[in-house]
């Protein structure tokens, strides 16, 4: 079932000369519980294309169906609430507040969702365990070390129960070693629970442990052939 | 996210950056510190003010004097029956103050709401004098006639009263060599007089009570009878085809039918070319001018405060700024715009609440010690006054203001995180 189409989508930064096209036309569909790679250089519009695709940017042209809903119709509250439930973010800097607690961190969405103390913590402590690092939940996040970070990066993603987890370069931070765990534990989220993995990487080994490839170039989609031929 | 949830974080994001918090609290603190102060010495003298004469002043009573002419050109034609002392009494420069004759008094008792007109009689006693001290000069109030006075001890006037009676400020006691309040009361002091013909006597009364000296004019109050006695004295020898003079007269009404009636009167007696001002109008001016002096302090001390509103604005800025990235997370994960916007304005909320809560606290520790220590010492003259007393409203009105000031200082950095587009948040290096 497709839980993202993009048809055409294309998506520009800047006015007049300074006019800058992210993307030209990109086509796209994933399905529930498979696992993408959006693979690029840097500046090849790979990011742009996950940002509009987790609505967190608004497409310029084509069409964005989220499930059966038009992008354009989802809106304010509508759009909030999916962002909030639907879909999870791990980002290449972590992002985790410094001076917070990792419980902290890992429940802020469900914060935002608005769900009561108790609750919170257990689901928080429940994410925290999965990913072992329960016995972390009271230290401040800048005491973690750079796995352990995105280990509770992902436990904030997966808190508030995800269809998709949008991952924008996981590994970029880490050595070879963290990294490899951090890649288990999401393309077991992947596997075991159904959840959507969307990554976005310029690394050819993670690329190709997902189960499909789509390659990004100055906009548009290029594929396999392209790759070979200028290869 | 629930507004408990937005509180909490916001007081914890507060404390974030300590020292940039605690200095903006303090330029907030300096300001809310100084309003609660001024606010209070306001609070406090107007309070004196009102128990030592708003309570006393009698409020039948409306204080009839002749208007001024300073707007006429030029000296007013000569009028026989008009009085004669005009031209010797001092009034505003470049005006003369006009005398009331006895046909003033009967247009004035003629003038509807008006019960009945008693002139104010100015006499000129010589001495006061009692037991064997010695003589000493005796100023008199003619106003305390018609007040009641905040008392050391002793009664009130009895006015008109059958006898002749003295009220003494507490300043006379030593030098009469008289005791405390209570021991004088009831005590007979001679009264010196000169008669027109240059005869000199003396005339007994009663100490009805001893007067607090208060800031408002001094001297002693003597009642009608008094009054009386001293003026036939006064007046013997006089030529009987003397044109007699008064300054002022009270005029008395029925004070049950309202301040409208008052009006009324005050505007029939203006029509007639008269001034007329109840107790509680000369009050007012004077309470005017006090709250004019606390007004101007009071303009510093916000002044003050929109210095340190510029604080927080600068404060809140920076953490924007520094927090660019969590606000694009925040959004990213669904929080809305408005949400940021309450978190960012109950921060800068906060940081007035603590400033102007810290401050007025200060300030009525700090106030009501140098207030207690003012009274014992410089002020101790003035009993009763507490240069500062500090009004649970007004102060709780104080934090409030601050609160507020704070919020509007809040707005231009709330509105810029609120508009964050989180993908340029999570960009931002």
């Amino acid at each position: 079932m497709k839980i993202l189409e993009a048809r055409g989508i294309t998506k520009s930064y800047g006015h007049g000369p300074s006019r800058f096209d992210a993307l030209k036309g990109v086509s796209l569909t994933i399905n529930e519980a498979e696992s993408l790679a959006i693979v690029g250089k840097s500046g090849s519009g790979k990011s742009t294309l996950m940002h509009l695709l987790a609505l967190l940017d608004t497409i310029d042209g084509g069409t964005l169906r989220v499930g059966n809903i038009d992008s354009a119709d989802i809106k304010g509250k509508d759009l909030n609430r999916m962002r909030n439930r639907d879909f999870g973010f791990v980002f290449q800097q972590f992002f985790l507040t410094p001076n917070a607690s990792v419980l902290d961190n890992v429940v802020l969405p469900l914060v935002i969702a608005g769900v009561p103390p108790g609750e919170r913590k257990k689901r928080g402590m429940a994410a925290l365990e999965q990913l072992e690092l329960a016995d972390k939940a009271k230290n401040k996040a800048t005491d973690l070390s750079g796995g352990q970070k995105q280990r509770a990066a992902i436990a904030r993603a997966l808190v508030n129960d995800p269809k998709v987890i949008f991952a924008d370069e996981p590994t970029g931070n880490l050595d070879t070693a963290t990294g490899a765990v951090v890649e288990d534990i999401l393309f077991r989220l992947n596997k075991e629970r159904g959840i959507t993995l969307i990554i976005v990487t310029h690394d050819r080994d993670l690329a190709s442990r997902c189960d499909r490839q789509f390659h990004v170039r100055d906009g548009l989609h290029s594929t396999a052939d392209d790759l070979a031929a200028r290869a | 996210m629930k507004f408990t949830d937005i509180l909490t974080s916001a007081i914890s994001n507060t404390f974030r950056s300590k020292l940039r918090t605690t200095l903006t609290i303090v330029a907030v603190f300096i300001g809310a510190f100084t309003l609660t102060l001024t606010s209070a010495v306001g609070t406090g003298v107007s309070r004196y003010i009102n128990t030592q004469v708003a309570a006393m002043g009698a409020t039948d009573v409306i204080i009839v004097s002749k208007a001024d002419d300073a707007g006429a050109e030029g000296p007013a034609k000569y009028d026989p029956a008009a009085a004669k002392a005009s031209s010797s009494m001092a009034g505003p420069p470049g005006s003369s103050m006009g005398m009331l004759a006895h046909s003033d008094l009967d247009e004035i008792a003629a003038t509807s709401g008006v019960l009945h007109v008693e002139p104010v009689v100015l006499v000129a006693p010589d001495y006061i004098e009692f037991a064997d001290q010695g003589k000493y000069e005796l100023a008199l109030n003619p106003n305390l006639g018609i007040t009641q006075v905040d008392l050391a001890g002793g009664a009130q006037l009895d006015n008109p009263g059958n006898e002749p009676q003295i009220l003494l400020p507490s300043t006379y006691l030593e030098t009469l060599g008289m005791g405390s309040p209570d021991d004088i009361v009831g005590s007979t002091v001679g009264i010196g007089v000169t008669s027109h013909a240059g005869a000199q006597s003396s005339i007994q009364a009663t100490v009805v009570g001893v007067q607090h000296e208060t800031l408002l004019s001094g001297g002693s109050g003597i009642n009608q009878n008094l009054t009386d006695k001293i003026k036939a004295i006064q007046d013997t020898g006089k030529p009987s085809n003397a044109v007699e003079g008064f300054i002022v007269a009270t005029a008395y009404f029925d004070e049950a039918l309202g301040t409208e009636h008052a009006q009324g009167i005050k505007d029939s007696l203006a029509a007639q070319g008269y001034t007329g001002q109840t107790i509680q109008d000369q009050l007012g001016t004077f309470q005017s001018v006090i709250n004019g002096i606390v007004g101007v302090l009071n303009a510093f001390a916000v002044i003050a405060l929109i210095a340190a509103g510029f604080g927080i604005i600068n404060t809140l800025l920076m953490s924007v700024q520094e927090r660019t990235r969590e606000i694009g997370l925040m959004k990213a994960m669904g929080m809305g715009g408005g949400k940021v916007y309450a978190l960012f304005s109950l921060e800068a909320i906060f940081i007035g609440f603590l400033g102007s809560a810290i401050g007025a606290l200060a300030a009525i520790g700090l106030g009501s010690l140098l207030s207690n220590v003012l009274a014992d010492t410089v002020l101790s003259d003035l009993p009763g006054l507490h240069i500062m007393q500090f009004d649970p409203g007004s102060v709780a009105l104080i934090i409030a203001v601050v609160m507020l000031i704070a919020f509007l200082a809040g707005t231009l950095p709330a509105r810029r995180a609120a508009r964050q587009n989180p993908i340029d948040a999570l960009r931002y290096e």
